[in-house]
């Protein structure tokens, strides 16, 4: 097919130009994959963050921040709930286990959760897999500490290192626990969930660091060292949030209505997967926005291809003239056109790839650690490919304004055009 | 050879007509030389026999074909097997290489290539030296660069590869100075003799008139000679 042939040579021919269409067209495709690849993998990990819970419990607020700060480690809770509430609830019959959650300090940027030994036996992420250990074992003793692998990656913790609690959220050293510092007893493996950027102690190491402490500050006077407090009754007053798993899932309404109408205190208790699809929900205004940005991205990249085209025909009359007196038909000179577009979204697209890979090469470890989103570098999804394979149609959509325009002109000039 | 009978041609139905010619017959292996004022109509002629447009009324048989007749893509096809065109400037397509604008219609026709060779393009390399260019010399360079005498050369070897039976061309000679002129005329007329092509030749130049077997005024045989 000698036409193909010549749009390449013709698209090689102008360098800078072809150039630039190409650069920009690969950019708008990789800027495509990637909202595409984040939202995919945003999705699955959301998805993946807790199962197997058949109810989240805290003090009655809404269902969204009960699980942001419950499961997402994602702001604050405004009540409590007391011991004697989540001792009488666990001890309900049909409930298999239950995880308490104690939540509010932090360790250098990373949440401090207080929690017992049933975490790590009983909570579940992505398909029911449980937590396991890279290195160390569970705690052990009242200043252990658990550190998840994102935890450990970032500050280069090792099993045995001590580490110092802050008290609240905020920076280190404005209020910190440095008389009692923990000592790392385990490191978790990944499990590219918030659980990654979770520092875990005991529920007594919770209570053990705030002895001394009323109001969120320290009680003037009042020092209790880290030795004594070993031997004062160390059971929590109260916790922020627990896990509930039932023998029957069954259960899990009767049980939901019965603590949501608890008398003692209000509670509320959501199913995981209700709240995480109502949180999904929320989100996928911004998703969809974020797509359909993409998208009109991709359609500018062609439509600068398509201008580019435009603007060369009337330099090019002269070339169609000379293609048609050597028994080029108006159909060849349409199919020069359109195979220059498609060339020039090949290789946008080819560009695209390379920028894209590159720039989740580079984006990966960052987004791992800041967002807790591992992102696999992994070849284009059958997805991508069809995305792929529709901006290739919309460029030769796109170059069939110019082809027809040459056509046109190709028709009426014959082989007369001077320019 | 050409025979053309009682044309009428306008290019856009409300422009008059361009051309009106009752009659038009040009003999196998002739050398016509077509003479007229610039807007006369010469290079819509060239169209019409080229089968790139279609006249609105009358007969154009080349060949003992009657392209007039044919659907636009079997005269295209009929154009490229049978007709070379040379062109008064700009003849070459500016991104493709010096031999591959010349083997350009064997592209288009397999006829063309058949009768180029087994190897067009030794055969293109043939015409070029002929024409008094070395392929080899030339080939890194753009066409682009060539100067109007040397890009004539390569549009008169196009016109000539796979020796179609018709040569057609549009004041090939105006662009290039007197000996540049002189020596292109005779290389083209005869590599045309050599293939027992019929060459028609359009120019306002009366000084190659001479050279060719036969002068035709259009003004004299088209009745449509606008007023000036
Ligand atoms: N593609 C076209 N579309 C519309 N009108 C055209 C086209 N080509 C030529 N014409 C018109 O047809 C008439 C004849 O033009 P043509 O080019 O055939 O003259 P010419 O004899 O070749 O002139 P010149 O010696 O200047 O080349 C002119 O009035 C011109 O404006
Ligand atoms: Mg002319």
């Amino acid at each position: 097919m000698p036409i193909v042939i010549l749009a390449l040579r013709s698209v090689a021919n102008r360098k800078a130009t072809a150039g630039l269409v190409v650069f920009a067209i690969g950019l708008s495709v990789a800027l495509l994959l990637g909202v595409e690849r984040v939202r995919t993998e945003a999705r699955a990990s959301f998805a993946n963050t807790i199962s197997g819970t058949d109810l989240v419990v805290g003090a009655r607020s809404g269902a969204l921040p009960l699980l942001l700060y419950s499961v997402f480690r994602i702001g604050n809770a405004t009540n409590n709930i007391s011991w004697k509430s989540y001792r009488t609830i666990a001890r309900s019959p049909g409930i298999a286990w239950t995880i308490p959650f104690s939540l509010g300090d932090s360790h250098r940027g990373f949440r401090v959760l207080g929690t017992d030994l049933g975490y790590f036996e009983h909570y579940r992420y992505g398909r029911r897999n449980r937590l396991a250990f890279a290195a160390g074992g569970p705690f052990d003793d009242v200043f252990d500490a658990v550190l998840g692998a994102e935890v450990a990656a970032t500050l280069g913790y090792r099993t045995g290192d001590p580490i110092v609690v802050s008290h609240g959220l905020g920076a280190q050293g404005i209020s910190d626990h440095a008389d009692k510092p923990f000592r790392v007893a385990g490191i978790l493996a990944r499990t590219g969930t918030p659980v990654d950027r979770t520092v875990h102690v005991s529920l007594e190491g919770i209570e053990a660091i705030h002895v001394d402490w009323r109001h969120g500050a320290p009680i003037p006077g009042l020092a209790v060292s880290a030795e004594a407090v070993r031997g004062m009754d160390l059971t929590p007053k109260t916790i922020t949030a627990f896990l509930v798993g039932l023998e029957s899932r069954l259960a899990v309404f009767g049980l939901q209505r019965r603590i949501n109408e608890y008398r003692a205190e209000p509670l509320l208790a959501i199913l995981p997967g209700v709240a995480l699809q109502e949180l999904w929900d929320l989100m996928g205004t911004a998703e969809a926005a974020l797509s359909a940005i993409s998208v009109f991205v991709v359609a500018t990249g062609l439509l600068c291809m398509m201008a580019t085209m435009l603007a060369g025909l009337g330099e090019r009359r002269r070339e169609m003239a000379i293609l048609r007196s050597v028994g080029a038909r108006p159909a060849h000179v349409f199919g020069l056109l359109i195979a220059e577009a498609l060339a020039l979204t090949v290789a946008g697209i080819a560009v695209g790839l390379g920028i894209f890979y590159a720039a989740l090469a580079i984006a990966q470890p960052v987004v791992s650690a800041s967002y807790g989103l591992y992102l696999p570098v992994a070849p284009p999804t059958s997805r991508e490919f069809l995305f792929l394979a529709l901006v290739v149609v919309a460029g030769a959509v796109s170059g069939a304004i110019p082809a027809w325009r040459a056509y046109t002109q190709s028709l009426a000039d014959g082989m007369t055009a001077r320019t | 050879m050409i025979r053309l009978a009682d044309i009428r041609f306008r290019w856009r139905s409300r422009d008059p007509p361009v051309l009106d010619i009752p009659e038009l017959v040009v003999d196998r292996g002739e050398t016509l030389f077509v003479k007229g004022p610039s807007g006369g109509g010469k290079t819509t002629l060239l169209n019409l026999l080229g089968g790139v447009v279609e006249p609105e009324a009358g007969t154009v048989t080349i060949l003992g074909t009657e392209i007039a007749g044919l659907r636009g893509g079997a005269r295209d096809a009929f154009r490229a097997d049978h007709i070379g065109f040379v062109f008064q400037m700009f003849n070459l397509v500016p991104y493709l290489p010096l031999i591959d604008n010349v083997l350009l219609p064997c592209r288009f026709s397999a006829r063309r290539r058949e009768r180029a060779g087994a190897r067009p393009e030794i055969e293109a390399r043939r015409l070029l030296a002929h024409m008094g260019l070395d392929a080899e010399r030339l080939a890194g360079r753009p066409v682009s660069r060539l100067s109007q005498g040397e890009q004539q050369r390569v549009a008169a070897a196009r016109a000539l590869i796979g020796t179609p039976e018709l040569v057609i061309a549009d004041e090939p000679t105006s662009a290039l100075d007197e000996d540049v002129r002189q020596a292109f005329l005779s290389l083209l007329m005869e590599e045309v003799d050599k293939a027992g092509a019929t060459l028609v030749f359009v120019s306002h130049d009366a000084r190659l008139e001479p050279a060719f077997g036969r002068s035709l005024a259009l003004a004299e045989i088209n009745r449509a000679t606008p007023e000036r």
